[in-house]
């Protein structure tokens, strides 16, 4: 192979990008939206919540559970737009324009966890 | 008088109509009919000069694939009596070009298999004379329900990326690719992996999943599609880590 496609690697985060996002975030939508609010369960306090957050490896769970289902995103939305509006023309725009909001996101999922306080 | 029930056959001829245009015809509603009954039925009594192809009547051949009602099927193996009290519309395979009636141009299809090679590959023939190659029956598991394809091409009339993709090399290609890639007497999956592994072949697929909805013989080319990403994924990460290995 001359040139090594990129294709496969994109693929490889749309698919670990659906795993997390179908199993990891339907849990912390559970936690945080039913399961606390209606008292299902005791929410923890700020304090412990926040010693939860500072901790370097809730840090790393929270950094691949921003950033995964972003490149899902952006994998499957690029093919809906080549497909639904048939723009495939435009490959190389959308391609900057969703991997480009994922990395973006990343980014900014990055530097808010390591400055976390 | 017995029970009818009215086919719109999609009518072509090239030298003589622009377009394709549909003629009705009336034919006696059987419980016991599939469409093919039915089509035959006009061919020989009502109108010969209507085309289409079949052959084995049972659902092996893969030949008799028509669009019914907007679905493909094979129409030996659809009953009449669902579509009561019709009409039944019967169209040739989406997405290919008709050469005449019901009947369609199947040289894309065709290229397109040969070029994934479905046929055992060996390194060595070995002679004769040192007899079979054995296989275990969990080795035959493995690719045993994409051995069931019978070439029908409902699949591609079912799968929107061909129809907006035509270069795209399509489910029964990629699940006939996989039959081979999976038996264990098989040594070619390395001849197959540049046209599986190109955005014509597995990226392409977008898996709606029609195609393994569609198909009359239960093989599931979508899964196939799926589990060669899988693999080439893989490769494409041990090249990276190991990029002096064969690939």
């Amino acid at each position: 192979m001359a040139k090594k496609p990129i294709e496969p690697f994109l693929w490889a985060l749309f698919s670990v990008g659906g795993v997390v996002a179908a199993f990891l975030i339907p849990i912390h939508l559970f936690l945080s939206d039913l399961a606390f609010p209606l008292g299902w369960l005791k929410a923890p306090g700020y304090e412990s919540a926040l010693a939860l957050v500072r901790h370097p490896v809730s840090r790393i769970y929270l950094f691949v559970l921003c950033s995964l289902p972003l490149f899902h995103w952006a994998h499957r939305f690029r093919y809906t737009l080549y497909d639904g509006l048939q723009i495939k023309h435009l490959n190389e725009l959308i391609n900057v324009l969703c991997y480009g909001a994922a990395v973006l996101g990343t980014a900014v999922a990055g530097y808010l966890l390591w400055n976390f306080p | 008088m017995a029970e009818t029930i009215v086919l719109e056959a999609a009518r072509y001829s090239p030298e003589h109509h622009l377009e394709p245009t549909f003629q009705n015809y009336e034919v006696p509603f059987r419980k016991d009919w599939v469409v093919l009954d039915a089509l035959n039925y006009i061919k020989d009594k009502v109108d010969g000069s209507l085309t289409f192809r079949w052959s084995c009547r049972m659902g092996v051949c893969g030949s008799c694939g028509m669009m019914v009602n907007g679905e493909p099927q094979l129409t030996c193996a659809t009953f009449l009596a669902p579509y009561a009290p019709g009409p039944v519309r019967v169209e040739p395979l989406r997405y290919f070009p008709v050469v005449r009636d019901l009947v369609v141009e199947i040289t894309d299809f065709m290229v397109k298999l040969q070029k994934v090679k479905p046929w055992v590959i060996r390194k060595d023939e070995k002679p004769l004379s040192e007899g079979e190659f054995l296989q275990t029956p969990q080795e035959l598991d493995t690719y045993k329900q994409f051995s069931m394809c019978i070439n029908c091409m409902l699949c591609y009339a079912a799968c929107p990326v061909y129809g907006l993709d035509p270069m795209f090399i399509g489910p029964a290609a990629i699940a006939l690719a996989q039959r081979y890639n999976l038996d264990s007497r098989d040594q070619g999956s390395k001849q197959r992996f540049d046209i599986l592994a190109q955005h014509e072949g597995i990226w392409g697929c977008t898996f709606v999943g029609e195609c393994t909805k569609v198909c009359p013989k239960n093989v599931d080319p979508a899964g196939a599609i799926q589990q060669y990403k899988l693999t080439a994924a893989k490769e494409w990460f041990k090249s990276l880590l190991v990029p002096w290995g064969s690939r």
